[in-house]
């Protein structure tokens, strides 16, 4: 066997035919490898993500090619109260969302990680709002949260704690109460089930220790838990924010960014404006104004992943 | 170990020392039984129902008789005698709801396969053929796990519509895969790094190709993290919205998310009962596979995040 494999392998080595080069050289190999998956990524991602861009600085409608107008949309939207409005719903969704996703959201994986019967059904469960479409959750909620006939409502006129049916997604504000609840419904599983990943991590002779040196619950908390859990925390959230930020489907279903525009975000606003009125120039301009915050909430997430190799002790592999 | 702590509570936690024996772990027994159930089992009671009480107010509604959804004084709302299945039999008699699912099924598996198999490529060659640049695309890709469907949507529906794709399943098919690649590109990363290079070194020097490596070594040990990525594409697929809403225009070849909002909703006061029950069938597939590999989908959603 050797004394055949050798004197082949030696005219292969100082020939080196193009073809053999690219069978077996390890860069054209990977080349071959990737061709897949970056074929979709540049024809269905980055190049679209760059059309966009060039959209927003068009005045192009559906069924007709656009001319280049310069900044002539954004110039638009800067006096357009209804982007503002649209600017400021997402920012509140966001921001208060993501708050209180992240605090129940921890707080639901602390009582996950103790000791319990039936804990591994409980937190398949738990992960159930999560794997059910959001549009078919969101039509469920549109059901609950009903202007005559909400369970909520009727609940409520029977412990005697109201006398007439809340309006809830007829009132400005209770609709934006409404969708903030439904999309914290929908993110809390997540945030809960990945942050509980993480504090399965954490050994729990820490905890023992720190007893033993008469911590509180609190303290155990603090100075263990949290410190070890801040990449994840980080990671997870970075995830949260964005998704919040570009939410669609949720406010769609539910609202269609009624009443009187008070739940539109960037997101659907940019639908309306496109899709619906045909105007894909503006709505691209929309949908474009969202990068930088996108960028933002990136740059976060790329620092706690760095930060998270640096305290693991992990090399860049 | 146990008599510190001992020392500082009360009996009432030595009395629960018992349960210590069979499930025992950690420290729980440092805590009485009534405090666990009021910082324990209350909230996480009262967070859990709120959870799932939706799901349940949905399949309720599904089976309610039109007369006891809207008639909430005579009926008590929160339970029916008499459950019937004539909003089921609307749904899937009269309507085209079978059409709807299978599209989202057809829709959701070509595009969860075809990212799949790219996907396992790339993520093989970014870990293993470690070719110049490599680290730099696996940057890249996981950049285009956070470029959000509400940014592309319009430039898409352009892309599409000079392609001659608008309004065909091969739309979504083809765009799909962007929302795939990145996520289960990073799963399978973190999987393939798992395998020991040994087994890899040890079939190149009996002239394996870098192809039969990947097909009869590396794929084999790797199939926990591909079920998860096909799980979890899956789901995603079947969850997606606003491409399908963009991208297709005839009822007949909507997916079910899309399908149930634009057609079910109209004004009709009676429509609550058929509507849940849309939503009902349409969440069911996911569940029962859920139900079915809950571990490799916690998995899948962990290892994507701590990647």
């Amino acid at each position: 066997m050797a004394d055949v494999a050798i004197p082949r392998a030696k005219p292969q080595m100082s020939e080196d035919s193009a073809w053999t080069q690219l069978k077996h050289n390890r860069n054209w190999l990977g080349f071959w490898f990737m061709v897949p998956a970056m074929a979709f990524l540049i024809f269905f991602l980055a190049y679209p993500l760059g059309l966009g861009i060039w959209l927003s600085f068009t005045d192009t409608r559906i069924g007709r090619v656009g001319h280049f107008v310069a900044t002539e949309n954004y110039e638009w939207l800067w006096d357009d109260s209804i982007f503002w409005l649209s600017v400021f719903n997402t920012l509140l969704y966001t921001f208060v969302a993501s708050a209180l996703k992240f605090a129940i959201g921890l707080y639901l994986a602390l009582l996950l990680n103790e000791n319990m019967p039936f804990k591994a059904m409980l937190r398949a469960m738990v992960l159930i709002p999560f794997i059910v479409p959001t549009v078919l959750s969101a039509l469920a909620f549109w059901w609950i949260f009903d202007s005559q006939f909400s369970i909520i409502s009727w609940s409520l006129k029977h412990l005697g704690l109201i006398d007439q049916n809340i309006n809830f997604l007829g009132d400005t504000t209770w609709a934006r109460i409404c969708v903030i609840f439904a999309n914290i419904w929908r993110g809390v599983p997540f945030v809960a089930i990945t942050l509980l990943a993480g504090l399965q991590t954490v050994s729990p002779s820490l905890y023992e220790a720190a007893t033993l040196d008469g911590a509180t619950r609190w303290q155990n908390f603090r100075y263990i838990t949290y410190p070890l859990l801040t990449p994840i925390i980080a990671v997870v959230m970075t995830f949260s924010v964005l998704f919040t930020f570009t939410d669609f489907q949720l406010i769609w279903a539910m609202t269609r960014g009624g009443p009187v525009n008070a739940t539109h975000l960037m997101a659907t606003l940019s639908y309306q404006r496109a899709i619906i009125a045909g105007q894909l120039g503006e709505g691209a301009a929309i949908s474009s104004a969202m990068i930088p915050f996108l960028l933002a909430a990136i740059m976060v997430s790329w620092f706690g992943l760095q930060r998270r190799k640096w305290q693991q002790g992990e090399n860049n592999d | 170990m146990t008599d510190l702590p001992a020392s500082k509570v009360d009996l009432k936690s030595v009395m629960s020392a018992p349960a210590r024996v069979d499930n025992s772990e950690g420290m729980s027994y440092l805590q009485s039984v009534p405090r666990r159930i009021v910082t324990l089992y209350l909230p996480l009671t009262i967070i859990v129902v709120v959870l799932l009480f939706p799901f349940y107010w949905m399949a309720l509604t599904s089976v309610k008789p039109d007369d006891q959804l809207l008639d909430l004084d005579r009926y008590n709302p929160f339970w029916t005698w008499n459950p019937t299945f004539k909003h089921f039999h609307k749904l899937l008699f009269e309507s085209y709801y079978p059409h709807w699912l299978w599209n989202t099924m057809y829709v959701a598996i070509c595009a969860t396969v075809l990212s799949i198999i790219a996907s396992v490529l790339a993520a093989y060659a970014i870990v293993r053929l470690r070719y110049k640049g490599a680290n730099l695309v696996g940057g890249l890709i996981f950049l285009a796990y956070l470029v959000p469907p509400s940014i592309l949507f319009i430039p898409l529906a352009t892309v599409v519509f000079q392609y001659g794709l608008f309004d065909s399943p091969l739309a979504l098919i083809l765009t799909y895969p962007t929302i795939l690649i990145p996520f289960s590109t990073w799963l399978l990363m973190g999987y393939f790094k798992t395998i020991p290079f040994e087994l890899e070194e040890c079939a190149l020097i009996d002239g394996a190709s870098r192809w039969q490596i990947l097909i009869k070594i590396v794929l084999p040990l790797a199939i926990p993290g591909l079920i998860s990525a096909f799980i979890f594409c899956f789901t995603l697929c079947w969850n997606e919205f606003i491409y399908a809403l963009t991208f297709l225009q005839s009822t007949s070849n909507k997916t079910v998310p899309v399908a149930i909002v634009n057609e079910f909703v109209d004004g009709d006061i009676y429509r609550w009962g058929s509507l849940m029950a849309g939503a009902l069938a349409g969440s069911l597939p996911l569940v029962i596979l859920y139900a079915f590999f809950v571990e490799h989908y916690v998995s899948a959603m962990t290892g994507a995040v701590k990647e």
